[in-house]
């Protein structure tokens, strides 16, 4: 990668980049849930832009429909339900300190063990030809792929529908 | 096309940035957020490398399709689980939780 030829691609990746750090920065630090449900919504926003750059446009609709649409929303009733906001005055817990410590060294770990060895790895190895959102619809029901984890998947999201409800009730 | 190792070094600091919340908040909602933080920078790795390895193969995007799925069920059990116990002790502070504590 040199950055003499810097595409579209390049801003837009930077783009996205700052939108997910930034805003996952601003959940984590923020006091107020509120705003921090609306930067986790930024963050996932951002999320969505890379799929779009890895021309996973399926995933990318999928994200900002299930987990900025659905989940995001749940969050916000969650905070004002709760009254989480009101607790203003302490953020973090007194092991913050070993917290950044364990994630900065966390980082640290990945970068030295995942990420270097595939640093500076030609993109000519990188096929234009991708299979597309057909294809992964066909992989989801056909038998000899993901129909069984495709079921199972729904056979969970009912168990947590109901699982939610029974929890959430009011007892009389 | 961007190099597979920023999108990995994004994922990573992602996935840094959800843990710290996880490991230093006090609020029980901030602590699922960072979750969710956590479960996303896992699905840009699971694409990333999709796309890079194996871009004519379904399991990437099968995978992380799955893990919409874990999520979305995680956080409506997660947030009903809150949402019980500020019922019972109106806080939703982790460290008032503590029943189970020996």
């Amino acid at each position: 990668m040199t950055f003499g030829d810097l595409t579209y691609e390049a801003f837009a990746f930077g783009f996205f980049t700052i939108l997910t750090l930034g805003g996952a920065l601003g959940v984590v630090a923020n006091r107020n849930l509120v705003r921090g449900a609306v930067w986790l919504i930024v963050s996932l926003f951002g999320v969505a832009g890379y799929f779009v750059l890895l021309s996973a446009p399926f995933l990318a609709a999928v994200q900002v429909l299930v987990y900025i649409g659905a989940i995001g929303i749940l969050f916000t009733f969650a905070v004002m339900l709760t009254r989480s906001m009101t607790n203003l005055n302490e953020r973090y817990n007194q092991q913050w300190w070993i917290a950044a410590v364990t994630s900065i060294a966390l980082f640290g770990m990945l970068v030295l063990l995942v990420i270097l060895p595939v640093f500076g790895e030609q993109e000519t190895a990188v096929s234009d030809v991708v299979a597309t959102t057909a294809d992964l619809g066909v992989a989801l029901v056909s038998g000899d792929a993901y129909v069984l984890p495709f079921e199972v998947a729904s056979l969970l999201l009912t168990a947590a529908m109901i699982g939610a409800i029974v929890i959430a009730r009011e007892e009389e | 096309m961007v190099p597979l190792w920023m999108f990995l070094t994004a994922a990573a600091g992602l996935f840094a940035i959800g843990a710290y919340g996880v490991l230093s908040r006090r609020n029980a909602v901030a602590i699922l957020m960072s979750v969710e933080l956590m479960l996303n920078a896992v699905n840009i790795n699971l694409v990333a490398f999709w796309r890079f390895q194996t871009p004519m193969d379904m399991s990437g995007q099968a995978f992380a399709a799955f893990v919409f799925v874990v999520a979305a069920a995680e956080a409506a059990v997660g947030l009903a689980i809150i949402i019980s116990v500020y019922r019972g002790r109106r806080s939703v502070t982790v460290d008032d939780v503590d029943l189970l504590r020996w």
